[in-house]
């Protein structure tokens, strides 16, 4: 009875309790990252061997000034003066002192060593977060001592992927057609280079007019087009070795020839007799299949990063439109329909987005759309630009933009220009020459 | 003369009767006017300071003075808990969709679009959001549903027994907003992927963060969940940067625990 009475006041009493109160952040801000990039240390014997083998005097500066100006070209992050710096290069790898650096406003941290260990340059650096006051990351690596300008995009590239959750873009390099002279006797080489505009090489002489160049996805051969005897040809050409060869003479013309994800293949427009369609080799066979056949002109197709669909561009429905199918030609879709001319789609290796040239009212527009057409964005518009090309992350596309050199509007400059998919970070990309047609690599080292 | 006389008596006689007829006034009574009250404008705090009537003063005294004699041990909570108890009133189905509609129109991607302006990191804490404006103004309404949204998730035995007393919609704003500006979303991150960072905190009355906890802790070092680690480590830093965090300076109890949903997708999506 007792008890009873005792469960009863108990479950009369009210006890007390607070519901966790949740908080939904869906919104933060879009600002770059501050990040102190430390000049990398080194020890005496280093730097004298340093100047005696690369004529560089501060090699662990010079990297970490690649490093700098890679974070800031990607927009995403601010790196900041080295003048505000607290700690010396050499402490600050050891045990960084993260006050010092929270009061500069850091929220990242890069250090790093170099030295010569025979005859090798070995490099280390280490990502600290500075707030939370710990490691996120710690790598070491060998190299030639030539290499030291890819130390620098490799080191980007692991601190991008570290901080953004996808893979860099820095250790690539790109290939484009190099032009000098005036418009009516233009002089048009092929040339390759680093993504910053670093280490340029031309790959032809000039003697022959060269066009659209595509890296393949999977080694660091190239296609090109090139006219010989007045007549296109498709040559592949491996830059490691500089061996070239053609593809195969065709009767016809060929146009935008490109590789598929796997290397193995190349997919191209072929005219014959007024039409054009699209056509696929294999490089190991040179068995050419044809993809598509309609009375209309088919052109500038590109596979998406599974190999399982192309999209091209196609006038069937009487204006320049971009249509998608399956890799076998069949289930043709349309996939654009805004206002304007559609051409040079380009799957991105994310597999998520199409990018494009849109010509409407007279201007030239950059853009991107979802694989099903829907969620179009034009990223940058111009007097005349075309032909983008993805970073090897998706992120970043590089076009050409002619423009105006006089006021008149006599004359004109070809420049190679980056922008990503946010359309605020937009760029040129140093080139000695005018420069059209550019095409980015993979990632040079995984 | 007269008749001079007669035309004066007469004249004086039109004038007399045009005055008396034409002021009204002297029919009517007076008009009632109230008396006039004197209004002092204050500040309206969360406590109230309007002084007892004297009457219930002499009441109140004598029921306190009887208590003091009466009771030993501690005195009641704070009778101010009490008060805002009435956030907890559940509101119909309806209205609670028709809330978050208006919840969803004010996170609209579109508008984000503008803010994608490069500030530099020092002018960070001050950054000023004009789509935060609406949420700046006190809508009762719209703070009963976030009441609600929480209470959805008990049964009706605790709901009883829970002290329903979330955030005001001022106050969730102020800390969102202080949230916003702190965290540097990372945008090489998946849209199309579910990523939700559930952070717990542990706070102390002047809003310094005394302990933190990811609720799905498993995932940060599970592979293939590369993403969900460098988002859970963005919203960590925004937390640390932010803090001490702009709580209300009333009612510790309430949110001394408190659960941060760090979600990207709409800004990913742009």
């Amino acid at each position: 009875m007792k008890f009873l009475k005792i469960l009863t006041i108990l479950l009369l009493i009210q006890f007390k309790a607070y519901a966790l109160i949740e908080v939904d952040i869906t919104r933060g801000n879009l600002s770059p990252l501050p990040v102190a990039v430390s000049p990398l240390s080194s020890d005496k014997k280093s730097i004298t061997e340093f100047e005696k083998i690369l004529n560089v005097k501060d090699l662990g500066s010079e990297i970490s000034i690649i490093v700098e100006n890679n974070l800031r070209q990607s927009g995403l992050f601010n790196p900041l003066e080295k003048d505000a710096f607290l700690q010396k290069p050499d402490i600050a790898h050891f045990k960084p002192r993260f006050e010092d650096w929270k009061l500069i406003k850091a929220q990242a941290l890069i250090t790093g060593k170099v030295e010569i260990i025979d005859e090798k340059l070995r490099v280390e650096f280490r990502l600290w977060d500075v707030l939370a006051a710990k490691e996120m990351l710690a790598i070491a690596f060998t190299t030639v001592p030539t290499n030291w300008r890819r130390v620098g995009h490799i080191i980007t590239d692991k601190v991008y992927e570290r901080l953004t959750g996808e893979k860099g873009y820095f250790d690539t390099r790109l290939i484009y057609v190099s032009e000098e002279g005036p418009k009516t006797k233009r002089i048009k080489k092929l040339a390759i280079m680093d993504q910053d505009g670093f280490n340029l090489k031309y790959l032809t002489l000039g003697n022959e007019l060269v066009l659209t160049p595509r890296f393949n996805p999977t080694n660091q051969m190239v296609t090109y087009l090139s006219y010989f005897r007045n007549l296109p040809r498709v040559y592949l050409l491996d830059i490691e070795t500089g061996m070239q060869e053609v593809v195969g003479d065709f009767a016809g013309m060929t146009f935008a020839p490109r590789f598929s994800p796997d290397g193995k293949k190349i997919i191209m427009s072929f005219a014959k007799d007024g039409n054009s369609d699209i056509y696929t080799m294999d490089l190991e066979n040179r068995v050419v299949e044809r993809i598509t056949n309609h009375p209309s002109i088919d052109t500038s197709p590109s596979y998406s990063p599974d190999g399982k669909y192309i999209c091209f561009n196609s006038d069937r429905s009487g204006y320049q439109q971009i249509y998608v199918m399956k890799s076998d030609g069949s289930s043709v879709k349309r996939i654009s329909f805004g206002n304007g001319i559609y051409g040079t789609p380009v799957w991105s290796p994310r597999g998520d987005l199409i990018a494009f040239t849109k010509l409407h009212k007279g201007k030239f527009y950059i853009g991107v759309m979802r694989t099903d057409g829907k969620g179009e964005r034009l990223l940058t518009e111009n007097f005349y630009q075309e032909a983008p090309s993805w970073s090897p992350n998706g992120r970043v596309l590089v076009f050409y933009r002619e423009t105006k050199t006089d006021d008149k509007g006599e004359g004109f400059s070809a420049k190679l220009w980056s922008i990503d998919l946010t359309g605020y970070n937009e760029r040129q990309v140093p080139t000695k020459t005018d420069a059209s047609d550019p095409s980015w690599s993979s990632l040079l080292s995984n | 003369m007269n008749r001079n006389i007669i035309i004066s008596t007469g004249f004086h006689f039109v004038i007399i009767m045009i005055t008396t007829l034409s002021l009204p006034f002297l029919l009517k009574t007076p008009i009632d006017l109230p008396p006039i009250i004197s209004v002092e404008l204050i500040q309206i705090s969360d406590k109230t300071s309007i002084p007892f009537a004297p009457k219930a003063k002499k009441i109140i005294e004598k029921i306190k003075k009887e208590k003091a004699e009466r009771v030993v041990s501690e005195q009641a909570p704070p009778k101010k808990i009490k008060k805002e108890k009435p956030d907890a009133v559940p509101l119909p189905n309806e209205k609670i969709e028709k809330v978050k509609k208006i919840k969803e129109k004010k996170q609209n991607p579109e508008k984000i679009e503008t803010e994608i302006k490069q500030v530099s990191e020092f002018e960070k804490k001050e950054l000023f959001d004009p789509n935060n404006i609406a949420a700046l103004i006190d809508k009762s309404k719209e703070n009963f549903t976030e009441t609600n949204k929480t209470t959805n998730k008990v049964t009706q035995s605790q709901d009883r027994n829970i002290e329903h007393s979330g955030l005001s919609l001022n106050e969730e704003d102020a800390l969102k907003a202080q949230i916003f500006g702190c965290w540097s979303i990372p945008l090489g991150l998946p849209y199309n992927e579910n990523l939700l960072v559930r952070i717990k905190l542990q706070l102390k009355p002047d809003g310094t963060v005394v302990k933190f906890e990811i609720l799905d802790h498993a995932r940060m070092n599970s592979p293939g969940q590369g993403f969900y680690k460098v988002l859970a480590e963005s919203a960590l830093r925004a937390i640390r940067l932010c803090q001490p965090l702009r709580v209300p300076t009333t009612g510790y109890e309430r949110w001394k625990d408190l659960q941060l949903n760090f979600d990207a997708r709409e800004m990913l999506e742009g």
